[in-house]
């Protein structure tokens, strides 16, 4: 019995140091690549149209990338959530809707700051803005949402059921410019109108900037999952603790006679 | 050249932030576990 629990106490240390090891280098990974494309994105050579904010390119539609990226790993885990009912998916589905609501949020603010010099103004209601702004509320909504609730299989279901709706806005942000007159352009890879696609160094800085944001995406969701885990033991805790309290509360009181 | 540093530095920053609260919060859980 006592060779069994040491085992089983080696093997489970084991994995959890494997498990440190492994974050610990995509954390690694994460920090040397988003290095690497900030200094490629910053030397980019000036464009005759836009100038050095052609720059921009870099960071900008790889952080919209790693945000669809989330939200789309947001409802593969909700449904494997809703399939399995196991807390190991609610777990990366929450972790992923708050991570892509911080990418949206990062896509938002550098298109904002790259369309002031282009565009002229800081905002406009064009229809990919304003559905990639609807997406930022829906993430949001989705995580304050959860916050409201009390642990539990409900809480789950529900972030399970909020994150597939989520998922639904992604065409409709992706193809908003094809579907509406937009300002935005259509496309940087893959366009339909070749005179919008990007030259080769543009390219490929946008190219790493994509491999970069989803490895920092993979390394921010295991931190997120670790919390949730975590949270979840402190929750459970505190619970306990407070039903002890109050069942020696409600014991009762033996008066010993005089 | 301001509006390129601003892009770049939003999106470090704002990474950085999120990174940095995610260890915090890690940390202060694993120390309140431990008690």
């Amino acid at each position: 019995m006592t060779t069994t629990t040491t085992s089983t106490a080696t093997t489970t240390s084991a994995s959890t140091s494997t498990a440190r090891r492994a974050s610990s280098l995509l954390g690694w990974a994460a920090l040397i690549l988003v290095g690497a494309t900030v200094g490629l994105g910053l030397v980019l050579p000036k464009t005759q149209e836009q100038a050095e904010y052609s720059r921009l390119i870099a960071v900008h539609p790889p952080a919209a990338w790693a945000s669809y990226v989330a939200v789309g790993v947001a409802a593969i885990a909700a449904i494997g959530h809703l399939v399995t009912r196991r807390a190991s998916w609610d777990r990366v589905t929450i972790a992923s809707l708050e991570v892509g609501a911080v990418f949206t949020a990062i896509t938002l603010a550098t298109g904002s700051i790259w369309g002031r010099p282009t565009w002229g103004v800081w905002w406009e209601w064009d229809a990919r803005l304003t559905t990639e702004a609807l997406l930022l509320a829906v993430l949001l909504g989705a995580v304050a949402l959860r916050r409201s609730l009390a642990p539990g299989r409900g809480r789950a279901v529900i972030t399970s059921v909020a994150a597939l709706a989520t998922v639904g806005l992604l065409p409709v942000v992706h193809f908003s410019v094809q579907w509406w007159r937009s300002q935005h352009q259509v496309g940087t890879l893959l366009s339909p109108d070749p005179a919008s696609n990007a030259d080769n160094p543009y390219i490929v800085a946008m190219l790493l900037g994509f491999v970069a944001f989803t490895v920092a995406f993979a390394w921010l969701v295991v931190q997120r999952v670790r919390i949730e885990a975590l949270e979840e033991a402190h929750d459970e805790v505190i619970l306990d603790r407070a039903i002890t309290d109050r069942r020696a509360e409600a014991r009762p009181t033996t008066e010993v006679p005089a | 050249m301001a509006y390129v540093a601003a892009g770049y530095l939003v999106t470090l920053g704002g990474l950085g932030a999120y990174a940095a609260w995610l260890t915090r919060r890690a940390r202060q859980l694993t120390r309140e576990r431990a008690q």
